[in-house]
């Protein structure tokens, strides 16, 4: 099995790569990248000319549904959802029913996402026992079973002692707490962001210190316990001052925002469309432009999508009543293109870093390069191709999206896991 | 934009000056009609007014009730008991529902901001807003508008003051919404708890203090406390509310000479508006509930072309 990936731009952020360059994969592996590689008759060829070479992208946050609540999503059409959306890695949170506090539960996502047999899907388990903030999962047989991370994501450790203990014990198995950091005090009732837009539409709103008070409390508890601490989906200045603050310590703490997070503002919760409901909320353009700037500068670690399918039920229904989450694994890459790439406030490898060796890094996995042996995990980006966001055409079961009908410039071209096309142009192969 | 082009009343947010002024005009003839000793009009003859009310509420509902009845309208009720809710039905369900049984007009009030907003969306009704969560109750503005033009002559350049739960107010929100389109010197006065994130950005000044905030004005819009929306500490007792927040005839005197006390009702007497200001000739809370009957019968009359056929969409 050879594939040959012709005279694109390779861009390899972990070896410093950006070059024009052909990729050759054998037997699943990456066998040698360089100018025109020699060409035996028996490879197919992929004509990249064009097109940005990437190493496989990653996601670390998307919410697969699956057990339990499959009729949002399942292992399957959201594997599906991601090979079309160009990510050949994600990371399924542990709020299932039943949650993956235990191994077995954990057995079952791999031994589904094997079936599906188009990208790698690893299960973060929970941080305490049915996501009740009370007692520690077993986390050691969770990592034992195939859990790359620990996070209640959803709901939020509330008590500090739980949250401190978590913290020790994860750091004793060397891996990371993603921590969904939100004071449920100081955001109950909320459906939106605090502020002029709240006020102006009558929505109960939801203050940026709800997520900073409890981002600031867990940075403290990593300081103390030594343990690493993964900020999630990361909304507010005041939280990346913190974090900023925190890394400048030395401190263990990275953190993650997503594309609707990083483009879009509270203002366009105004026809209480509740595609736009989402949890943390979506917050003014001052936020907004503090984390692009954040994301072009380095602070934030990774892109991570959130991607929360929702049934029709969950959403076609008064906005206090819908469900929060944005069904994001197929729009994330053009979003992030078309709103940061094609805007010039990220540059492309940045992008390519966020989507590759940061998360890597997030999770300490050594994948998201194009290192020679390593799994031909690649992404291909057509940078100029414009498509409008039609939830129609998704795998995923959620059609949940505010991007719904935007036309957006640079889509995923093509998907290869494994060394095996899965996607191209954002079907399935 | 006509007002008499306008699908939905959702709020007065995204509806303009000359719309308001439309149906302040329509409502004058219209409060005629309400004094006469036959109040009926054949206007809106074979049409009919659904009132859905998902919140209980007695005046609002019996105002629509009436104003219908007064234009020659049918006018059924819906009560949404909380066993149907109960019962599984969405509201788009429900609301479709009502559609197929054929009326012209969807008067509707829910416990949801945004509720209306959705439900127009989902129906070939006309929908008017009757109050949705904390965010508007376009009518109470408009016949509190009325109610002032009524007395002062002019909206333009008045100073009105509008006392209470801000945070939690639909008519709050609905007020500075017309108001400020009329030139109005607008500030709200209330325990900092109450008073919304940003207020200033829509041109309103905000006051702790119940004697600073009323100096000058010439219009003071008591609100009721609603204790229902009181859950967690957002004000430590009624007593301190009453100390604190209470108007009182001596706080006239702060105020423009011929200042005038709108509520919105039902008052909560001897807590947020005091009996002997409750009943003194500047308080109009009388007049606004006939105004609320002349101003729906005037938005309903618009929005169903009194007779005329040129209604569009």
């Amino acid at each position: 099995m050879k594939l040959l990936v012709k005279g694109g731009r390779v861009i390899d952020p972990k070896n410093s790569v950006d070059e024009i360059a052909d990729v050759l994969i054998i037997d699943g592996k990456i066998a040698a990248i360089g100018r025109d590689l020699s060409v035996d008759g028996d490879e197919d060829v992929v004509d990249a000319e064009g097109k940005i070479v990437c190493p496989g992208f990653i996601d670390i946050h998307a919410h697969l549904r699956d057990p339990g609540y499959e009729y949002k999503e399942d292992i399957i059409t959201g594997s599906k959802a991601a090979a079309a959306g160009g990510f050949t890695t994600v990371c399924c949170m542990s709020n299932t029913d039943p949650v993956i506090d235990d191994g077995i539960v954990a057995r079952h996502v791999l031994r589904k996402s094997e079936q599906a047999g188009l990208i790698n899907v690893l299960p973060i388990g929970s941080i305490t026992k049915k996501l009740e903030g009370e007692e520690l999962s077993e986390m050691a047989e969770l990592a034992r079973e195939g859990c790359v991370a620990f996070s209640d994501d959803g709901n939020p450790v509330m008590k500090s002692d739980v949250m401190r203990h978590a913290l020790e014990y994860a750091h004793m198995l060397n891996l990371p707490i993603l921590s969904h950091c939100e004071d449920l005090n100081l955001s109950r009732d909320g459906l939106m962001h605090e502020g002029y837009y709240s006020t102006l539409y009558g929505l109960q709103g939801i203050p940026a210190e709800a997520e900073e008070i409890m981002v600031a409390r867990d940075v403290k508890l990593a300081v103390l316990t030594g343990a690493r601490l993964h900020v999630c989906h990361v909304s507010t200045t005041g939280s990346l001052h913190i974090i900023e603050q925190a890394k400048a310590a030395g401190a263990c703490v990275t953190c993650e925002a997503t594309p609707h997070h990083l483009t879009l503002t509270d203002e366009i919760v105004g026809d209480y469309d509740t595609n736009t409901k989402v949890n943390p909320p979506l917050r003014s353009e001052a936020h907004v432009k503090a984390l692009a700037h954040a994301l072009a500068s380095g602070l934030i670690d990774c892109i991570a999508t959130d991607h929360a399918p929702h049934n029709v039920e969950s959403k076609d229904c008064e906005y206090a009543k819908a469900s929060s989450g944005i069904s994001g694994l197929e729009t994330a890459v053009a979003v992030i293109m078309d709103r940061l790439v094609h805007t010039g406030l990220l540059h492309i490898t940045d992008m390519v870093r966020l989507f590759t060796v940061g998360p890597c890094r997030v999770l300490g996995l050594d994948s998201g390069t194009l290192t020679l042996e390593s799994k031909a995990d690649i992404t291909i980006i057509d940078a100029d191709a414009i498509r409008r966001v039609d939830p129609a055409t998704f795998y995923s079961k959620g059609k949940n999206t505010p991007f719904k009908g935007m036309e957006l410039r640079g889509w995923p071209w093509m998907t290869i896991s494994g060394g095996r096309i899965v996607a191209r142009e954002g079907r399935l192969a | 934009m006509r007002f008499d082009r306008r699908k939905d009343l959702l709020g007065l947010r995204d509806v303009e000056r000359e719309e308001i002024e439309a149906v302040l005009e329509t409502a004058v003839p219209m409060k005629d009609i309400i004094t006469r000793d036959m109040k009926k009009v054949p206007t809106l003859k074979g049409k009919s007014i659904i009132t859905v009310f998902y919140e209980n509420s007695t005046r609002t509902r019996t105002s629509f009730d009436l104003a219908g009845r007064y234009l020659s309208a049918d006018t059924p009720n819906l009560t949404v008991s909380t066993s149907s809710v109960q019962k599984g039905e969405s509201l788009k369900d429900t609301i479709k529902t009502i559609e197929m049984m054929g009326p012209d007009v969807l008067v509707m009030r829910h416990s949801l901001s945004g509720a209306p907003h959705y439900v127009a969306r989902n129906t070939s009704m006309r929908v008017i807003n009757a109050g949705d969560g904390i965010n508007e109750h376009p009518t109470q503005a408009l016949l509190d508008m009325y109610s002032i033009l009524e007395r002062k002559g002019r909206l333009e350049g008045l100073k009105v003051v509008i006392v209470g739960d801000i945070l939690h107010s639909r008519v709050a929100r609905s007020n500075i919404f017309g108001l400020s389109k009329f030139g109005c010197e607008l500030r709200v006065v209330g325990p900092s708890t109450l008073i919304p994130s940003d207020i200033e950005k829509l041109g309103v000044k905000a006051y702790a203090n119940l004697e600073a905030g009323i100096r000058g004005a010439d219009v003071i819009n008591v609100l009721r406390i609603q204790k229902e929306r009181q859950h967690g500490a957002l004000f430590p007792s009624i007593d301190e509310y009453r100390e604190l927040y209470m108007v009182k005839p001596e706080h006239l005197a702060l105020a423009a000479d011929d200042a005038i006390v709108l509520h919105p009702g039902p008052m909560n007497r001897g807590i947020e508006i005091s009996t002997e200001l409750a009943e003194s000739s500047r308080c109009v809370v009388n007049e606004q509930v006939t105004n609320g009957v002349a101003v729906r019968m005037a938005i309903l009359y618009l929005m169903l072309g009194g007779g005329r056929d040129e209604i569009a969409c």
